[in-house]
């Protein structure tokens, strides 16, 4: 496959970026998006110019590392992947190919198309954990019944890799998903319940504080979640967030 | 409580709060407007009974006017602080891919539909309240038939009536599910309630159009 690519080229945080074409050749279908910026890359490396800088890590869609704007949706146009899933058996010869970093004010840009998600770490330290007495009389997990339904959502919830595609995906900017993913998977569960109205006032005043928009409902994040985290725990956030402020 | 007023889930729940009174409303309005197109006497005495009633002129009218203006200028608030959160657009975006034309332009629809309202008062209630409180006009309670009906005698306002209800009817389709959702009502009924809402979004909007068009052609 012949292909052109448009990447967004930024030197660092303080200097003004542009979109620099990149015509690519010899591209297999079967490599995944990630392999052929690896090519790129090297091919870049051996003219002597500067590699595109972009995050990575574990390359099998769980550590929620890569992000990526590709043709103007996150991960690109698969369902259901991270952009080291994507193949490029997704695009056609001679296509041209726009890559850019997730935008987002809380997201800055650190150099070409890496960008800082740390306000998403906030957001989690704010709340996102829950307290355990580890001095010897810890009581196990597994003795605790739990309902299935309950359970089944909350690892639902937690599967949540915190790629900020929900953010990048939504029209606002909107942190809402990912924060109520992280409020929902302990809101559903006993152990979860001792902290719950502070987690969720903890973690929603962080969201406001980090520049994050409002959810519109218009469901752009759950539809490019690469883990298909549903728009239901964002009212089930909705409500912990009524309900905390009433008890407050 | 204190940080709750400033929070953005506490706003979109507010704005939620004052969209589902403006349903039951237009929902309310409706039902009296379309008796105009059944019975001349029964829509003058229920316009007569909403004209007069004290409740209703000086509790639930003043009600509705903030909710309708609480209901657009923290729209144009959360449309602010939205636009803020990314101050660097993209270079290709491609919205249509995870969302629909409606959901994206509630702003676009909401400031048709407060140029309509701006247009409605200018119509109806403005005179009204002229009529009623400044000349203390005396009170015809069959006058309000004859009123409505020479409304719509002027095809531009027929045409400007019909657009907006158009525009009504695509913010409607997004709006009232939307509603919902930000109250946190998500669960095994929502699917029913998607259906109801699109019911909802088209028949209201629609039977506002076929009266003002029944009115126009009628004369």
């Amino acid at each position: 496959m012949n292909l052109t690519l448009k990447i967004w080229r930024q030197k660092d945080a303080n200097t003004k970026g542009k979109m620099v074409d990149y015509p690519i050749s010899g591209v297999e279908p079967d490599m995944s998006f990630l392999e052929m910026l690896d090519v790129l890359n090297e091919e870049l490396i051996s003219k002597g110019e500067e590699p595109v800088e972009f995050d990575h890590d574990c390359r099998e869609g769980i550590c929620g590392a890569c992000s990526l704007q590709i043709n103007g949706e996150p991960h690109g146009p698969d369902r259901g992947v991270t952009t080291c899933q994507l193949h490029m058996r997704m695009f056609k010869d001679g296509d041209t190919i726009t890559i850019e970093p997730f935008r987002a004010t809380a997201f800055p840009v650190i150099k070409d198309l890496i960008v800082d998600r740390s306000s998403f770490d906030r957001i989690q330290q704010a709340g996102g954990f829950i307290s355990v007495n580890t001095s010897g009389n810890t009581i196990d997990a597994n003795a605790i019944p739990v309902n299935k339904d309950d359970a089944d959502d909350s690892f639902n919830a937690a599967t949540c890799i915190g790629c900020g595609a929900c953010v990048a995906a939504c029209k606002n900017a909107s942190a809402m998903l990912f924060t109520s993913a992280k409020v929902s998977q302990f809101a559903l569960l006993p152990q979860g319940q001792i902290e719950a109205t502070d987690r969720v006032l903890n973690m929603v005043r962080q969201m406001d504080e980090e520049g994050f928009g409002n959810c519109s409902n218009t469901g752009a994040c759950e539809i490019e979640c690469p883990k298909g985290i549903s728009l239901e725990n964002i009212a089930r956030m909705n409500r912990e967030y009524l309900s905390a402020n009433m008890k407050k | 409580m204190s940080g709750m007023l400033n929070s953005t889930i506490a706003r979109k729940v507010a704005m939620a709060l004052s969209a589902i009174f403006l349903l039951i409303f237009l929902l309310q309005h409706f039902i009296i407007n379309f008796t105009s197109v059944i019975s001349e006497s029964t829509f003058n005495e229920l316009s007569h009974f909403m004209g007069t009633n004290f409740l209703v002129q000086f509790l639930m009218q003043p009600i509705l006017i903030f909710a309708v203006v609480f209901h657009f200028v923290m729209g144009f608030i959360l449309e602010v602080k939205n636009k803020k959160a990314r101050s660097i657009s993209y270079k290709s975006f491609n919205a249509s891919a995870n969302t629909t034309w409606v959901s994206r332009n509630m702003i676009y629809s909401g400031l048709v539909i407060l140029a309509f309202i701006v247009l409605h008062f200018i119509d109806f209630w403005f005179p009204e309240i002229n009529h009623k409180y400044i000349e203390f006009a005396p009170e015809d309670p069959t006058r309000y038939y004859g009123e409505l009906v020479e409304k719509f005698h002027n095809p531009i306002r027929v045409g400007a009536y019909v657009i907006a209800f158009v525009l009504l009817a695509l913010h409607l389709l997004h709006g009232f599910q939307s509603a919902f959702q930000s109250v946190g009502f998500n669960n095994k009924f929502t699917p029913a309630l998607k259906t109801f809402g699109k019911f909802f979004a088209i028949c209201i909007p629609l039977g506002f159009i076929f009266i003002a068009l029944f009115h126009h052609f009628n004369q």
